[in-house]
């Protein structure tokens, strides 16, 4: 007994229609920003390097301190982790004398969760542990919800959300942009300490306005740069003089942009910022899935169909033997 | 499953259940429970390599990921006899489906010692925190209803063991669907275990991050399922001193062939289009691996060409071996040698975590000779004629 070229032929035909049923799907453009977003502008031109951030950020996130030297005197992370949500790394490069020079130079970085637009950490995410606010488009998390899979750290292109390996009850740690301050009047801990605006705080288009007024300020001029919330101007500002900026804000495109910007004098490659293309690998993955598994689960429904109807032919043949 | 096509009947195996080889394989399950309490009470990482950088080791990578796959013997099996309408495959059916039985079950159970917070587990199902965008949440909805369905296919042996042929009967009459969501289902989470990459983005290294990644899971999966009902065969026949269905895995491998060939074309066409193919040449481990994967895959393509070779029972293990082999290391390649998070990261799994993974490996050894031994499975007695009958 074996399958006709005919029967075959049908069920060729039948496949290809499905497939074609299927991928009619739409495809899922990038998530675009909520007009009320709330971000951080870091200008890695302005930043000392003084960890002022980092050590707020532990306070107010009430995480516990981490050592990398021998005397485990006071907090050293290297990196996010498990109990650091924000640091700031160095770049350096030959004798490292000159600030914001790729040669022969050095440069920080901060490291914390950019929020992207359209992040994969909540594409990823099977139980709504991560989710991204429609208001303030903060990327956050629900630990109650969450189950431990750590797709979401695998799936971030920046390495974000970080995991507990050493606890028996383990959860994942992202910054959540102090999202539980802002209740009582107050902001994101890194942006409130930040001595010299480095890091500012506020809403992402206003970030944006000031991120493009930095970029055309003449080099060496003196100039004046916001503290804290650019909204409330709740401190006073900065002079200094005006870095030889790269012409890019790192954040405006990557991945459909997110909600932290930066700003630098050196490649941002260099710090660790990787090259990204401006199409979100959220879309990507979901237009992949809708495609497939879109319109109440179509495709699947006429391939059960399908089968159903060719198992039952084939097992009445074998009770008829 | 209906005993058909005047293939004898399966039938209990008898024999002792306490050997040598069932004592060691009892040791190495009772290692890793040992290993599994300490990751229980001190954390994963009391146990394990992963970190940040590799959040997914081998609990994931091989226990789910490879696991799965070298359980789609009955998946295979089934597509073939009841899809396919190949009745000739009928006797290998049962077996295969047992072996996918315990492949699957156990890569169910292993989730849980991998999930940081598995007391949440039962979030995947529950509609308020159910998130359908996930690939994630597709692969473990569609794995748990493939265990179940499993179980059901299986059924059947349990019922003729404890007599319970009215049931059987009421059962029989819905096989079908039974038969038709088994055929759905490992297409769906197959393809899908490859889709979970996707959203990696520039983390999969371009010899493997495609969108075509889904469909070559989904192939690869089904051609490691033939080789697994061959590699089986071979080695129960050799184990259980039974002759071997030479002529019915003769052709099993020239359904194999046939898909391997579509495979590997696809997956050069594929690398062409994306302008991937330079990777492959540079001095790299990536590139490397790579061609260490194609060529396990074209080997056996090579091996079963010919007709006399096909018929060749010591060659035939070999070419399922590589097949097996070049299923695991496409997979190893794309989630880890050629997954990439920055630098400074590097994973290799601790001989504890190797030692869970080799116990669940035991356990699923050690289930299949007790059931083999004690529930109608293998093709009843008269099988020695089917063996010399080409």
């Amino acid at each position: 007994m074996s399958i006709s070229r005919r029967d075959f032929l049908k069920g060729a035909l039948a496949g290809g229609t499905l497939l074609a049923a299927g991928t009619s799907a739409e495809a899922r453009e990038n998530l675009t920003m909520p007009s009320e977003a709330l971000g951080l502008l870091y200008d890695s031109t302005l930043c000392i390097g003084c960890k002022a951030c980092v050590s707020a950020c532990k306070e107010v996130n009430d995480m516990p301190p981490e050592f990398s030297d021998t005397e485990q005197l006071w907090d050293t992370p290297t990196d996010i982790s498990g109990k650091t949500l924000n640091v700031i790394k160095v770049y350096q490069d030959g004798n490292s004398a000159t600030k914001d020079s790729e040669k022969d130079g050095f440069a920080f970085m901060k490291v914390s969760c950019l929020h992207c637009v359209d992040p994969s950490c909540v594409s990823a995410c099977p139980v709504s542990a991560m989710t991204k606010d429609p208001v303030t488009g903060i990327v956050g998390y629900n630990k109650d919800a969450c189950i431990g899979c750590r797709y979401c750290v695998a799936a971030c292109p920046f390495g974000v959300p970080r995991f507990q390996y050493d606890k028996a009850l383990p959860q994942i740690s992202k910054c959540q942009l102090c999202k539980h301050r802002i209740a009582d009047g107050k902001y994101a801990a890194c942006a409130e300490v930040c001595p010299t605006g480095a890091t500012l705080y506020g809403k992402v288009k206003d970030l944006q306005t000031e991120a493009q007024r930095r970029l055309a300020l003449k080099p060496g001029d003196y100039a004046v740069f916001p503290r804290g919330n650019i909204n409330t101007h709740d401190q006073s500002s900065h002079t200094a003089k005006a870095a030889k900026y790269l012409p890019q804000i790192y954040g405006e495109k990557e991945l459909g942009g997110t909600q932290m910007l930066k700003l630098s004098a050196v490649p941002f490659e260099k710090l660790g910022m990787p090259k990204l293309p401006e199409r979100s690998y959220a879309a990507t993955s979901e237009t992949m899935q809708h495609t497939l598994y879109g319109n109440a689960l179509a495709l699947p429904l006429a391939v059960l169909g399908v089968l159903t109807y060719v198992a039952k032919r084939n097992v009445n043949d074998d009770d008829e033997k | 499953m209906s005993a058909s096509h005047n293939h004898p009947a399966p039938a209990p195996l008898g024999g002792p259940l306490v050997t040598p080889t069932t004592k060691l394989l009892a040791a190495l399950v009772a290692i890793a429970l040992v290993i599994l309490l300490v990751r229980f009470i001190f954390g994963i990482g009391a146990v394990t390599n992963i970190n940040d950088g590799y959040t997914w080791g081998i609990w994931v990578v091989y226990d789910v990921v490879i696991g799965s796959a070298f359980a789609c013997g009955g998946y295979s099996v089934a597509l073939l006899v009841y899809i396919f309408n190949k009745g000739e495959y009928h006797p290998m059916v049962r077996p295969a489906l047992l072996a996918s039985l315990f492949g699957y079950t156990l890569a169910g159970v292993g989730v849980i010692f991998d999930l940081g917070r598995y007391w949440n587990f039962w979030h995947i199902f529950w509609p308020g925190y159910a998130q359908p965008n996930s690939v994630m949440f597709e692969v473990a909805l569609c794995i748990s209803a493939y265990i179940i369905v499993m179980w059901l296919e299986f059924s059947p042996a349990f019922l003729e063991k404890f007599g319970k042929q009215d049931v059987k009967k009421k059962l029989n009459k819905l096989l079908f669907f039974i038969i038709a969501l088994g055929a759905l289902l490992p297409s769906m989470h197959q393809s899908s275990l490859g889709s979970l990459l996707v959203v990696f983005g520039y983390q999969v290294h371009p010899l493997w991050q495609s969108i075509l990644l889904p469909l070559f899971y989904l192939m690869t999966a089904i051609t490691i399922g033939f080789a697994v009902v061959i590699f089986e065969a071979c080695l129960s026949s050799s184990g259980f001193k039974r002759p071997l269905e030479m002529h019915l895995l003769g052709k099993l491998s020239k359904v194999m062939l046939g898909m391997l060939a579509v495979y590997l074309a696809l997956r050069v066409v594929d690398l062409v289009l994306r302008g991937a193919i330079g990777s492959m040449f540079s001095i790299s481990i990536e590139a490397l691996m790579f061609w260490i994967e194609m060529g396990l895959f074209i080997a056996p393509l090579v091996i079963l060409s010919k007709p006399a070779t096909r018929r060749n029972p010591s060659k035939l293990f070999i070419a399922a071996c590589c097949l097996m082999a070049a299923g695991f290391i496409l997979r190893i390649n794309s989630y880890l040698v050629g997954y990439e998070t920055g630098p400074g990261w590097h994973y290799f799994p601790s001989v504890p975590e190797i030692m869970v993974s080799i116990g669940m490996i035991a356990l699923e050894i050690l289930g299949y000779i007790v059931l083999v031994r004690y529930l109608p499975i293998l093709p009843g007695s008269n099988n020695s004629a089917i063996a010399t009958n080409k």
